[in-house]
C-alpha cells in the first residue's frame, strides 16, 4: 500500500467520493484553485470542474447555511472551515438549524452535510488558530464529532463522515497533517511514510463512525484519547513503563461506550487526556460515564490532563499542550493511588 | 507637535449620541407623514434580462398595482383571471379567521402561543399561487397564507397548535413552527433569519442539478440585522442563485421600529444594491403587486438571471404574538390608520369593481370557512388540547439522528417509553 499522509489520505477521500458521487461537492474559503491552505483539496477543481470544487466567500456562517440548504435539497456538500477557531461564527447554524432539522421537522427534512476543519494547537498558531472546540459541539444533540488520528482513520472516517445521514464535524489535528506528534518538540519530528498508519489504500473503504481503536494493549490502566493527544498518549505510556492500554476513541459522537467500558472494567484505572481545556471539556463527560458504569471496577480516581483554563497562548504554547511528561505523570499517580 | 494636534478645537461642539425614535408613541397622534405612497401604475417594469446597474431606481419606487377605486393599473398589472384572484382572496380569508380562532384558543389555554399574519396576508397568498408547486418556501412564521393557498389541511394545523397526539410534528415545535415539505413549505425555527442562507443553498442545489426548481426566502425588517441576512445576499450574488429573497418590512420588530433596523436611512429593498442584484419595494398590501414581482423575480431566477431581493412594504396589525401588546410601544390606532390599507379589503374591492365578486358571496364565503374551520377546530378538540393530549413521549427520542445510538435508546429505557 502507498504510504500517505494525513493531507494526501483526505484528499484521496474527496477524490473518490467526487468522482463517485455526483450529488457531492466541495466549497470553503481558498479550497478551490488553490486548494486549501493546508492543501488538503489540491487538485480536486481541476480533476472534477468548477462546480465540483470551488471557493467561497470568507463567511462561515454563509458557508453552514448555504449547506445546509443544499442538503435539505438532497445534495451531500463537504465544507472546509479553513481553522476550527472559525467556527464559531457558523455555529448558530450548526447547533439551531443543522443538528435540528431532521428533529424539528419530523423527518421531513435534513441535512447530510460535513463540516472539515483543521483544529488543536502545535504549530504556534496562538489562540485564533489553536483551539479544540469538541466538547461545544459534543454537548449538541444532532451534531456527529469526529476526529482521527492518523492518515488510515482520517480517510476512512471521512469517507463514512460523508456517507452519513446526520450533520458531520470532522475536526482534523492540523499538527499531524504531515507526521504523527509525540509532544516532544525539541526532538526530530517523524513522518507518516515511517509509521504503519501511514499506509493508506487507495481505494475506498470507511471506518464506522462510533468505533474507538485500541492502540496498545495493557493492563494496568486505561488512557483514553483522540487527535494529536493518541500520540503524546503514546509516548507517555513508553516513558513511563506503565502497562497501559491506549483507546482512540476516534469519534465522540458517536461514543464507542462499550470499549471504553470494557477496558477500564479491565484495568480499574483511567486517564482522560485531550487537548481542548479541562473545565467543562469532553474529558467531564468521559468521568462521569465511567464512574456510572465502572464505579466499582475502580481501584483508583480518573485522572484528567488537558489544556489549562486559559485561552491557547502564543509563547507558551508548550506549557499548554499537554505533553507526555504530564500524562506520564497522571500515569504514575494513578497507578500509585492507595484506595 | 504635530499640526492636527496643535489644531484649536474650542469651538468644536461635542458630539451627540443619536437613537431612532418612531414618529408616535402611545398617548401621541399617529404620524404616517413620513411614508410616501406614490400612484399605483407609477413605477416602471423592466425586462427581466435588463442589466441590475440599470434598476437601481427601482429600490426607492414603490411597486403598486390596486388604485384607490380598486383598479388594477399600470406596467406591473399581472392580468390575472378571476379564479386566481378569487383564490388568493379565499386564501387570505380563510387565514385571518383561522388566526382569529385560534387566539381566541389561547386566550382559553388550549395552545402555549400564536402569531397571527394579520396584515400580512397578501405575500404568502399571492406567492403560494404564483410560484409552483416544485419550488421551496423558506418562510417566516407569518406566512400562514402561504399554507392556505395550498390548501394544506386545517386540521393538521389545528393539531400542531394544540401539539395534540395527532401534531404532525409530534410536539416537538411550538404550534405555529410548521414544516410542510409537500407543500412547498420549509421548516421553520425560532431563530430569525437563520434559514435565508438555507434558501439559497437550496436554489444553488437545484442549479448544481440541472433542475428547474427554484426557492424563495424570507426575514422580517428587523433580522436584515442579522448577519445571516447580509451571508445570504452575498451567496446569492456570488454564485447567481435562483431564489428570491424578501424582506417583509411590517414596520415592527417585536416593540422595535423598523427605524432601529436602518429603515431611517434608507429602503430595504436599496440594501440590493450593495450586492449587485436587483432590488423590488413592493406595496405588499397589494395582492397584485405581490405576485407581479414575484412572478417577475421568478422569471428572472429560472432564466439564469439570478437572484432579486424585495421589500414589500406591509403593516404588522396584530401584536408580535400572543405574548406581546402592542399598546404599549405604539399608538393603539396605528393600525387602522396605515396608508396602504387592509390587503383583503383591497383584493376584495378589486374583485368586485371587475365584477367578479360581491358583498353577498363575500358573507357565503365567510360562513363556508367559518363552518370549516369550526369543523377542524372541533376535531382537534376531540383529540385534544395542549396538556389533555400530546404524542407518545417516544416520539421525543426519534429523528434525533437517522439511526439512534445508544444514548437515545437508553435514555428511551430509562423515561420508560
Amino acid at each position: 500500500m502507498p504510504a500517505m499522509n494525513m493531507i494526501q489520505a483526505l484528499n484521496s477521500a474527496l477524490d473518490i467520493k467526487l468522482g463517485s458521487d455526483p450529488d457531492t461537492l466541495v466549497f470553503g474559503e481558498d479550497v478551490g484553485y488553490f486548494g486549501g491552505v493546508f492543501r488538503v483539496t489540491e487538485g480536486l477543481q481541476k480533476k472534477h470542474g468548477l462546480s465540483r470544487c470551488f471557493d467561497s466567500p470568507i463567511s462561515e456562517g454563509g458557508i453552514v447555511a448555504t449547506a445546509i440548504g443544499m442538503g435539505a435539497y438532497g445534495l451531500r456538500p463537504i465544507v472546509e472551515i479553513q481553522f476550527a477557531d472559525y467556527i464559531l461564527p457558523a455555529y448558530d447554524q450548526l447547533v439551531s438549524e443543522a443538528a435540528r432539522l431532521r428533529y424539528r421537522s419530523n423527518g421531513e427534512f435534513w441535512c447530510p452535510i460535513t463540516v472539515r476543519s483543521p483544529y488543536g494547537g502545535g504549530i504556534f498558531g496562538g489562540q485564533t488558530h489553536s483551539q479544540s472546540p469538541e466538547a461545544i459541539f459534543a454537548h449538541v444533540t444532532g451534531l456527529k464529532t469526529v476526529i482521527p488520528s492518523n492518515p488510515y482513520d482520517a480517510k476512512g472516517l471521512l469517507l463514512a463522515a460523508i456517507e452519513e445521514y446526520d450533520p458531520v464535524i470532522f475536526l482534523e489535528p492540523k499538527r499531524l497533517y504531515n507526521g504523527p506528534f509525540d509532544g516532544h518538540h525539541d526532538k526530530p519530528l517523524t513522518t507518516w511514510a515511517e509509521h504503519k498508519l501511514g499506509e493508506v489504500p487507495a481505494g475506498h473503504y470507511t471506518v464506522p463512525l462510533g468505533s474507538a481503536s485500541v492502540m496498545r494493549e495493557g493492563r494496568e490502566a486505561t488512557v483514553l484519547a483522540y487527535g494529536t493527544m493518541v500520540h503524546v498518549c503514546n509516548a507517555a505510556i513508553a516513558e513511563s513503563g506503565i502497562d497501559a492500554e491506549l483507546i482512540d476513541l476516534r469519534s465522540i459522537v458517536p461514543l464507542d461506550i462499550d470499549a471504553i467500558v470494557k477496558s477500564v472494567k479491565k484495568t480499574g484505572r483511567c486517564v482522560i487526556v485531550h487537548e481542548a481545556s479541562r473545565f467543562g471539556g469532553f474529558g467531564g463527560e468521559l468521568s462521569a460515564l465511567i464512574q456510572e458504569r465502572c464505579f466499582y471496577h475502580l481501584r483508583a480516581p480518573i485522572e484528567r490532563v488537558a489544556g489549562w483554563d486559559t485561552p491557547y497562548p502564543h509563547a507558551f504554547e508548550w506549557d499548554y499542550f499537554p505533553g507526555p511528561v504530564r500524562v506520564a505523570k497522571a500515569l504514575k499517580r494513578c497507578v500509585e493511588a492507595v484506595a | 507637535m504635530d499640526t492636527v494636534a496643535r489644531r484649536d478645537k474650542s469651538n468644536r461642539p461635542a458630539l451627540s449620541f443619536y437613537v431612532p425614535e418612531p414618529p408616535a408613541r402611545p398617548g401621541q397622534p399617529v404620524d404616517f407623514s413620513h411614508i410616501e405612497v406614490p400612484e399605483a401604475g407609477a413605477v416602471r417594469c423592466p425586462d427581466i434580462s435588463e442589466p441590475e446597474r440599470d434598476m437601481r431606481d427601482l429600490p426607492y419606487g414603490l411597486i403598486r398595482v390596486l388604485d384607490e377605486k380598486g383598479r388594477a393599473v399600470g406596467p406591473w398589472d399581472p392580468r390575472l383571471d378571476p379564479d386566481t384572484l378569487r383564490a388568493g382572496l379565499t386564501a387570505m380569508l380563510k387565514t385571518r379567521l383561522f388566526d382569529e380562532r385560534m387566539f381566541r384558543a389561547h386566550r382559553q389555554g388550549k395552545t402555549s402561543f400564536y402569531m397571527k399574519s394579520l396584515g400580512e396576508e397578501a405575500i404568502g397568498a399571492a406567492q403560494a399561487l404564483a410560484l409552483d408547486l416544485g419550488d421551496m418556501n423558506f418562510p417566516t412564521y407569518r406566512m400562514l397564507s402561504w399554507l392556505m393557498a395550498r390548501n394544506y389541511p386545517l386540521i393538521d394545523l389545528c393539531n400542531q397548535i394544540y401539539s395534540n397526539e395527532r401534531d404532525p410534528l409530534r410536539g416537538r415545535q411550538l404550534p405555529i413552527l410548521y414544516s410542510a415539505r409537500d407543500y412547498g413549505f420549509y421548516s421553520l425555527s425560532g431563530n430569525v433569519g437563520s434559514r435565508f442562507g438555507h434558501a439559497v443553498g437550496w436554489a444553488m442545489a437545484s442549479a448544481f442539478k440541472s433542475d428547474d426548481k427554484i426557492a424563495i426566502g424570507h426575514v422580517g425588517d428587523g433580522t436584515t440585522a442579522e448577519g445571516d441576512f447580509h451571508e445570504a445576499l452575498t451567496f446569492a450574488a456570488v454564485y447567481k442563485a435562483p431564489v428570491i429573497l424578501c424582506v417583509e418590512n411590517n414596520q415592527w420588530a417585536i416593540s422595535s421600529f423598523s427605524g432601529i433596523a436602518g429603515a431611517g436611512e434608507t429602503t430595504f429593498a436599496a440594501k440590493a444594491i450593495a450586492y449587485g442584484i436587483p432590488g423590488l419595494r413592493v406595496d405588499g398590501n397589494d395582492f397584485l403587486a405581490v405576485y407581479a414581482a414575484t412572478l417577475w423575480a421568478a422569471d428572472r431566477a429560472r432564466t439564469n438571471h439570478g437572484p432579486t431581493l424585495i421589500e414589500f412594504f406591509t403593516y404588522r396589525a396584530a401584536g408580535h404574538s400572543t405574548s406581546d401588546d402592542p399598546t404599549r410601544y405604539r399608538p393603539e390606532d396605528e393600525a387602522s390608520k396605515w396608508p396602504l390599507g387592509d390587503p383583503l379589503e383591497r383584493l376584495k374591492a378589486h374583485l368586485i369593481a371587475i365584477g367578479e365578486w360581491s358583498e353577498e358571496q363575500h358573507e357565503a364565503l365567510i360562513a363556508e370557512l367559518t363552518a370549516d374551520i369550526k369543523s377542524a377546530v372541533k376535531q382537534a378538540e376531540a383529540i385534544g388540547t395542549l396538556g389533555q393530549s400530546k404524542p407518545n413521549p417516544r416520539e421525543m427520542f426519534e429523528d434525533v439522528f437517522a439511526h439512534p445510538d445508544w444514548r437515545i435508546r437508553e435514555q428511551r429505557r430509562e423515561a420508560g417509553v
